[in-house]
């Protein structure tokens, strides 16, 4: 629930409401999938059958490569370690690097934008050339370094998440300053806040209350790509080894590396289930992101209320085809 | 093809548009006939369907419609054939003419590029013929020095010269029609003239069809031959230009011109002078834009000095580029003065501070040009309006401001239940209304209007204006009403001040400045306003134009 609790910033009950058709569908879908890896993070003490660095019951060890079946329902990976279990328990470590890593990034690179791109002048100037400096950097590469400076290259559950994570945050805070930034400039040319000026509005309550909202329309997007990312972070650190130690949490990135000769010997079951895992947490996370980008703009939301104007009408679903339609705004 | 077959034939012509409300009905049963060398004007206001009818003579509308009927251009029939067959018809037998003409040009690529790229679309031209051709049609549309400057890219051209770059660029293939969705309102008066002038040129010359949608009956009145009328996708209306203007049949055709703005030069009962301060004295103003580095800057506003009293509706009057409106947002803080002496409100504007301007902005109210940008579309109308009432505490929040925000939302005749919709849920007349309702939320001394009508509707434009004279009566409040439309101006003004380039053409009292103007450019400027009036504008045409100042 604590990605809810966050997006709870983006009332997600007030736009499912306001919702309908594909969209609607869209963020259900998103909802459901999202929600489904929510609570198996949190209940994966009570859902899991086994501990995620369990390796045997009552002293009698599970096996190495067990078929699904039995008392392992997926079956046990080359480690000896029961796959259900992993999965399972893996959805926490998984939920803990994107918020940290989101939590990290978002308030800076979006506070960072928005005064670069409002302010202008040479704070804009400096933060952009930073900005790109950054860009430079390969994130694996960061992160390998963030995990050795922070956990001195042992991975512990607290090292690892944190390591991917800052890895994340150095990364994207440039990728929302740069998307934030650039609306911002945008926003700012614009005849409503250039009112709020004449209204005499303080520069704060400009910033925030007309430009900022009206900036965020990527935003949804933009987190949901780094959700992912920050999962394939974490994954690709556990394939190069500087993840997590199976030891001190399940991670689906350790267990696809170790599943790779698996594949061959026809063993399915130890890469399909944490692989199926992160394409579909990733899945679920992007629909809602897309379907909130939709929401979140009254022009791009669509409606049932029929229209006046045929303008109008086409408008609600199309929002370019006012001008096309030749309503002379 | 045959001289006699129409270059248009519109045949009981119906478009629907499928949307997530349920269908609309956008054209209904439309028939229309467009002769070789005819200029058929398409009015009506904005979802009339008028663009639709004329955007469906080359497909150019949105998948999600429905097209029934028959539309022959050419002898073909551009509802039933292939997609493909339409885009070979686009250019060479219908062209269109956009409304935005910076728009329409791509800024990355040369305008010759541009042109011959249309010519390369449509057959086998080598690269120098169509560059040859290129520079031919630039001549046509009376591009100076067109060889040299085909290489040159859009922004370097006047926002006139590109308008005549796009119709170079739908002459280029010499189709059988040209549609023209309002092809000159983006552009000044005087441009407007010589663009008219221009197209009325190229018709003689290539003898084809204009098909021209426009809102400006003065437009129509100069340039078209026959006139249809629509009205909610409807024709309700049709007839050669003279027998409509003289004899309109429909009662929205009445309604219609009656609402246009004319020149009567009325005269309007002057302020009282009284001894209070003005409220706005510029003297000797001065504004410069900075240059690049290296370069000089541009000077917009150069020496102008006028004053505006107490209660007084002041008219700036000017072409884009006169500085009118960097004069508007100078006096409301939102530009820089660089010289001379800008005293609003008491404020001396000359290199003041934002903190010390800002209490004097409560008596400051701005309405904006663009209804669709001025409001922030995230907010309520109620929300936008009660801003200036929480900025200068006068409210703590927008559900304290509400009862305000509902007496101004009387005040300029918009349904409270508006102020619970968003911005883009009005039209564009609504959205002005709440822009004006937000400006005058403080009561202010002064308000400044930017071109508040130009982007709406004649009849609109009408019912807004009138609002606006009598919500200025009602209150007492000066105003700085900015515009190009002379027409306009004369409606509201007490006085009026002409801007040329930055300096003042010339002031005075609004019916001297219209009825006897002494200065070349105003009197350049009376004349370029075409009359709403078929008659009187062929008489001015055939009195030649005025030398040019």
């Amino acid at each position: 629930m604590r990605l809810r609790r966050f997006l709870g910033t983006l009332p997600v009950v007030h736009q499912f409401r306001q919702s309908v058709g594909l969209q609607r569908g869209m963020l259900v879908a998103g909802l459901i999938i999202t929600g489904a890896f929510a609570l198996l993070a949190i209940l994966a003490p009570v859902i899991a059958p086994y501990g995620f660095n369990q390796l045997s019951t009552d002293g009698e060890s599970f096996g190495s490569q067990q078929p699904p079946g039995g008392d392992h329902l997926l079956g046990t990976t080359v480690g000896g370690y029961d796959v259900l279990s992993r999965v399972i328990w893996g959805a926490q470590t998984a939920f803990f690097v994107i918020i940290v890593a989101v939590l990290l990034s978002i308030f800076v690179g979006v506070l960072l934008g928005l005064v670069s791109g409002y302010l202008g002048g040479w704070v804009d100037r400096v933060l952009v050339v930073i900005a790109d400096a950054v860009y430079a950097f390969p994130t694996l590469l960061l992160a390998i370094v963030a995990g050795i400076v922070i956990s001195k290259g042992q991975s512990d559950l607290v090292g690892g998440v944190f390591a991917a994570a800052i890895s994340i945050t150095v990364v994207f805070i440039p990728q929302y300053f740069r998307v934030i930034r650039a609306e911002a400039v945008r926003v700012k040319a614009e005849a409503f806040v250039e009112s709020a000026k004449v209204v005499g509005a303080s520069t704060p309550r400009v910033m925030f209350r007309h430009v900022f909202r009206n900036s965020t329309r990527t935003l949804p997007l933009i987190f949901t790509l780094n959700s992912s990312e920050a999962i394939l972070t974490l994954a690709g650190l556990g394939f190069l080894g500087f993840g997590i130690e199976p030891t001190s949490a399940a991670e689906w990135g350790y267990d696809l590396n170790r599943s790779i000769s698996d594949v061959t010997s026809g063993i399915w079951w130890t890469s399909i289930f944490p692989g199926a895992a992160i394409v579909l947490i990733v899945l679920g996370i992007t629909l809602i992101g897309e379907s909130l980008n939709d929401l979140a703009d009254p022009r791009l939301r669509a409606r049932r209320r029929a229209a006046a104007t045929p303008a109008d009408a086409v408008a609600a679903t199309v929002p370019a085809a006012r001008e096309d339609l030749g309503e002379v705004r | 093809m045959a001289q006699t077959q129409p270059a248009v034939d519109i045949r009981d012509l119906d478009v629907t548009f499928a949307t997530d409300g349920g269908d609309v009905h956008a054209v209904r049963k439309v028939s229309l006939q467009v002769q070789r060398g005819e200029v058929l004007a398409i009015v009506g206001e904005s979802g009339s369907g008028k663009t639709v009818t004329a955007r469906t003579m080359l497909g150019l509308i949105p998948e999600t419609a429905t097209v029934k009927g028959a539309l022959f251009l050419g002898g073909e029939d551009v509802v039933s054939i292939s997609p493909s067959r339409i885009r070979e018809l686009r250019g060479t037998r219908g062209a269109m003419i956009f409304q935005e003409p910076s728009t329409a040009l791509n800024p990355v690529f040369t305008v010759g590029w541009q042109l011959a790229e249309g010519l390369r679309a449509h057959g086998n031209v080598s690269k120098q013929q169509a560059h040859r051709k290129a520079v031919e049609m630039l001549q046509k549309v009376g591009i100076p020095d067109a060889a040299r400057r085909v290489n040159d890219y859009p922004h370097q051209f006047s926002g006139g010269q590109k308008q005549r770059i796009v119709i170079a660029m739908a002459l280029a293939l010499e189709p059988d029609v040209i549609i023209a969705d309002e092809p000159t309102t983006a552009l000044d008066v005087t441009v407007q003239a010589e663009i008219l002038d221009l197209l009325r040129d190229l018709r003689a010359e290539f003898d084809t069809a204009i098909v021209l949608i426009t809102h400006n009956m003065g437009v129509v009145a100069d340039l078209a031959d026959r006139v249809a009328v629509m009205l909610n996708g409807e024709l309700v209306e049709t007839a050669p230009v003279r027998e409509l203007f003289a004899a309109p049949q429909h009662e929205y055709t009445k309604k219609l011109l009656a609402a246009v703005p004319r020149l009567d030069i009325a005269d309007r009962p002057q302020v009282a002078p009284s001894d209070e301060p003005a409220v706005v004295t510029a003297t000797d103003l001065e504004i410069e834009y900075p240059g690049r580095l290296g370069r000089r800057g541009f000077r917009a506003v150069d020496g102008v000095s006028f004053e505006i009293r107490p209660g007084e509706v002041l008219g700036l009057v000017g072409e884009s580029g006169s500085g009118k409106t960097t004069i508007g947002r100078a006096i409301a803080g939102l530009t820089k003065v660089t010289g001379g002496s800008l005293t609003v409100l008491g404020t001396e504007m000359l290199g003041v501070r934002e903190r010390a301007f800002r209490p004097q902005r409560k008596d400051l109210g701005f309405v904006f040009q663009d209804p669709a940008t001025s409001f922030n579309p995230l907010l309520t109308i109620a929300q936008c309006v009660a801003e200036p009432l929480i900025v200068h505490g006068v409210a703590a929040n927008a559900l304290q401001a509400r009862d305000r925000v509902d007496e101004l939302l009387e005040a300029v005749q918009l349904p409270r239940e508006y102020g619970d919709r968003f911005p883009h849920e009005l039209s564009g007349g609504q959205r002005q209304r709440a822009s004006l309702a937000r400006a005058i939320a403080l009561d202010p001394k002064l308000l400044i209007a930017d071109e508040p009508t130009s982007a709406l509707d004649v009849s609109v434009q009408a019912r807004v204006l009138e609002l606006f004279g009598e919500v200025q009566e009602r209150f007492g409040f000066a105003t700085l009403f900015i515009t190009h439309d002379l027409a306009v101006v004369d409606l509201l003004a007490h006085r009026l001040v002409v801007l040329h380039h930055g300096r003042i053409a010339e002031e005075g009292h609004t019916a001297d400045v219209l009825g006897d103007p002494q200065n070349d450019y105003t009197r350049r400027l009376l004349h370029s306003l075409p009359v709403p009036d078929p008659v009187e504008q062929a008489a001015r045409r055939a009195r030649g134009p005025l030398a040019s100042a």
